[in-house]
């Protein structure tokens, strides 16, 4: 074998100590430095991890960023979301092959270049998108496809690309208390060790308790469980769409048996319509990582990740650069702020294209350098996390909430929004609008509110929180973005009235067929079965038969699935079946059933190589007329 | 006293750690299921012990037994389910019956004959799965493959050899050996290893040693699955790890 790529595995196996956790990072720095994994690669890195073969090849074919096969030395993904479909992202596709005489899925005959498309990269304000060996390039026009295919062609490296190529907007529309934020860095981390119990509160009974660690002055408890008392009474919640009070969240981790406990942050933003993460670890990293922080104060934990999608690869280097220069100012590392035994590291891991592993359960397991398979509950994290050790798992926008409450209180955060949902939200609103980007609301909102700011016009529908959330129609636009009315995780996709919702339906089937792990029997088939039903529908074979068919599927997902990817995949197609149901009813045949099998289709490869096209080389089936 | 619960309104006695599967299957209650087995860890994810816990539906092979838990198991609702998934899984692989080697002995057969399985149900994918014969005296047949991760889980915890493995994502999952080659014949997979013993359809076959039994005359050919419970029964752990 090379010595080139044994040093390089031996490189970054040691660079994450040889950890059998690490097997993930790992693989994605050979893949990033070879463009896929080669066979003798896979031994070394399972060589040099103590791992079996079998497992290093399972982890490299469960995530779609890692390839046993070889890759183009550039190697572009078109981001494949509804919204890239209604901005031509096909079209592109399609241009871009031509240009670089490849077909999409191969790899060229001179190993120059491969084309495909990956899920939604969060780049729906500034589509069409796409990543090139993972970096991103949004907003691509013919003008700019036609640069990218003549830097390939001219074989540039992407370092000496122009960097205006590569330039992100941060589309930030509308701010209120969140991105409006006064926060200096450390701000909210003072605010909590300041923290005093109120003479005969309950914080200061329980602080007296001193039951959960020992050795701790009560000084420091009582800063603690009064931070965590602020949390509560701010009634927060979840935002990563479930929605669980995160004060009990903290609390149930806190109480939790066990020396160790780790605070995770969930960037990996997969919904597609989702964007908002993004633009907060652009501009408001400091407040992410200051809830992080905040919250493994509270806890106890010494150990922080932030788990960031592949598709934000761009963001490494000045997330990175931040942490570094929280640690140098004191508010990471040993001893934070002077604080003896406030001891608090946070690490940055690499997802690498699985929209699964948005779960948190499937989020620790990819932590942990596993296949991103959701794990059985109870127990839950809280108890049992990562490395089976308690862990607090957040999304990025709670972190930012939670920062602002340690700093100015929880009365002050629960007098925005309404009574069961504080506070405000951030929107991702892409799609059918003049003004896409991200609007930062009070709880309480309503759609119409959402759809007059942003300049849609004639909108015909409206998909809240994404594929796995609800779509709503024109006469719902009075409902309110809340977890009592319209719960979301922050996509905000809108439709107006010349689109066809049928298609919407169907480009999220395939998402979810897709992006199902594989673990369960119902979401495993039923997510492919459901994909090529809208197939089928779409190419004019579909029947009233093939309805009835996605309702059965339905119930099977929802009674069956294991996670809420499988009880969610139906969700789209259900809810446009009911609103837009002239959508399917012209696609159907008037009769009750045909069979999915294209005969005459069937045919093709033979009419292609007999060079026929004739009448007499078709079948006159129904299917065709 | 001991602690109970109530399986289709039949008084189910249990131990404290045993899932509701254990408890009913030691009573002699089958609840329909593929990839359980009492030797190994349970992981769920067939989804054919799904029954309805106080009303939610969990799976009944790692929800936990509790006092007075009502669980449901022997519903239309849930046949029709169970159905739909053994639908699901001939769909996605190439099970010919008829020619098959396990015929009469497969748990998935078994399964939709007690289910009453008529149909094909779903549009079957046909998926193209070479077989590998490579080994010397085991066939691995992988168009039979259900998935089930048992000799995954036998070969990792009690062979302590990790021969077999997952890899590929949703449909494109797959079963995968722990060779260089991918072939099975260059693992350490022997044929006496625990792992070459417990699939439940014919995916993994031993050589030389087929149609020993006629078919007719095998396992579930004289006594239906469903009445077999006690077979299933929890039993004392083989190897270390194996807790059951």
């Amino acid at each position: 074998m090379s010595t080139d790529l044994s040093e390089l595995v031996i490189g970054a196996c040691a660079r994450h100590g040889n950890r059998p956790a690490a097997l993930l990072q790992v693989l994605l720095e050979v893949q990033a430095e070879l463009r896929h994994i080669p066979p003798e690669a896979a031994r070394r890195v399972a060589e040099c991890l103590g791992q079996p073969l079998s497992r290093v090849l399972g982890v490299a074919g469960f995530y779609a960023f890692l390839s046993t096969t070889p890759r183009g030395h550039y190697h572009v993904l078109f981001s494949d979301n509804i919204t890239d479909r209604m901005l031509g992202n096909m079209d592109l596709l399609a241009r871009l092959c031509e240009k670089l005489w490849v077909e999409r899925g191969r790899l060229s005959s001179d190993g120059l270049v491969s084309v495909d498309t990956t899920s939604c990269t969060g780049m729906c304000d500034q589509g069409p998108a796409l990543l090139i060996n993972g970096l991103a390039i949004p907003g691509v026009t013919p003008e700019r496809l036609n640069l990218i295919a003549e830097l390939i062609l001219a074989r540039l490296p992407l370092e000496s690309w122009p960097r205006e190529l590569f330039v992100i907007q941060d589309h930030i529309r509308r701010k209120d208390m969140l991105l409006n934020h006064d926060l200096a860095p450390g701000d909210a981390l003072r605010a909590s060790l300041a923290r005093v119990c109120e003479p005969g509160s309950p914080v200061e009974a329980a602080a007296n308790e001193r039951s959960w660690r020992e050795g701790i002055p009560t000084g420091a408890l009582c800063a603690t469980l009064g931070t965590l008392e602020e949390i509560k009474r701010a009634n927060l919640r979840g935002r990563g769409g479930a929605g669980f009070t995160t004060g009990m969240k903290w609390e149930a981790c806190r109480n939790a048996p066990g020396p160790d406990r780790y605070v995770v942050c969930n960037a990996d933003e997969g919904e597609p319509g989702t964007f908002k993460d993004r633009v907060l670890l652009s501009v408001h990293a400091d407040l992410v990582f200051e809830g992080m922080t905040v919250a493994g104060y509270v806890i106890g934990a010494r150990q922080g990740f932030l788990y960031l999608r592949g598709e934000y690869r761009y963001l490494l280097e000045p997330l990175r650069a931040v942490l570094a220069r929280r640690r140098a100012a004191g508010l990471l590392g040993r001893g934070i702020l002077g604080q003896t035994g406030f001891d608090f590291e946070i690490d940055i891991h690499l997802g690498a294209g699985a929209y699964v592993c948005g779960e948190e359960s499937a989020l620790i397991e990819s932590l942990e350098g596993k296949r991103g398979i959701p794990r059985n509950r109870p127990p839950y994290p809280v108890t049992h996390g990562y490395l089976q050790r308690p862990t607090v798992v957040n999304n990025v926008e709670t972190f930012c909430a939670a920062a602002l409450i340690a700093r100015h209180g929880g009365d002050w955060y629960r007098r925005v929004g309404t009574d069961r949902s504080a506070g405000t939200k951030l929107l991702s609103v892409s799609g059918d609008c003049a003004r896409p980007g991200i609007y930062e609301y009070p709880f309480g909102t309503t759609v119409r509110q959402v759809l007059a700011d942003c300049g849609a016009e004639n909108t015909q529908a409206v998909q809240i929180s994404g594929p796995s959330g609800v779509c709503i129609a024109a006469g719902e636009f009075d409902r309110r973005i809340a977890f009592e009315d319209l719960p979301t995780a922050g996509a905000f996709t809108v439709f107006d009235q010349g689109r066809d919702m049928f298609e919407v339906a169907r480009n999220y089937s395939h998402f979810f067929a897709h992006e199902s792990c594989g673990f369960c029997t119902p979401c495993r088939v039923g997510t492919t079965l459901l994909r090529d039903t809208l197939d089928k529908i779409a190419a004019g074979h579909g029947t009233r038969h093939d309805l009835a068919e996605i309702d059965r599927l339905n119930r099977v997902l929802r009674m069956g699935s294991h996670c809420g990817l499988g009880h969610t995949a139906c969700n789209p197609t259900l809810d446009t079946l009911k609103r837009f149901p002239q959508a399917y009813e012209r696609r159907l045949k008037a009769m009750d059933f045909v069979p999915a099998f294209d005969l005459d289709g069937a045919l093709a490869p033979a009419r292609r190589m007999t060079g026929r096209d004739d009448a007499a080389a078709h079948l006159a089936t129904e299917a065709r007329e | 006293m001991t602690d109970t619960f109530l399986l289709d309104d039949q008084t189910v006695p249990f131990t404290p750690g045993q899932t509701v599967m254990q408890a009913a299957l030691a009573a002699g209650h089958h609840i329909p299921h593929l990839c359980y087995h009492p030797e190994f860890h349970p992981h769920g994810s067939c989804k054919l012990c799904t029954v309805k816990v106080n009303g939610r539906n969990a799976t009944g092979c790692t929800v936990p037994a509790q006092t007075g838990l009502k669980v449901e198991n022997d519903i239309e609702e849930l046949r029709t389910l169970r159905q739909a998934l053994v639908q699901m899984l001939f769909a996605e692989g190439n099970h010919f019956c008829p020619s098959c080697e396990i015929s009469g002995n497969c748990q998935l057969q078994a399964l939709g004959y007690d289910l009453g399985v008529m149909s094909a149900g779903f549009r079957h994918f046909f998926p193209r799965r070479p077989v590998d014969a490579s080994h010397p005296d085991i066939l691995l047949d992988f168009n039979r493959c259900i998935l089930c991760e048992l000799c995954v889980r036998a070969s990792r915890e009690v062979d302590g050899k990790d021969v077999f493995a997952f890899s590929g994502r949703g449909i494109h999952k797959h079963l995968i050996v722990n060779a260089a080659t991918g072939r099975l014949a260059d693992t350490q997979a022997t044929a006496g290893d625990k792992a070459m013993h417990v699939c439940p359809v014919g995916a993994i076959l031993h050589k030389r040693v087929g149609f020993a039994v006629p078919i007719g005359e095998r396992r579930y050919d004289k006594t239906p699955i469903s009445a077999q419970a006690l077979a299933f029964a929890p039993r004392p752990a083989v190897g270390e790890g194996g807790e059951a």
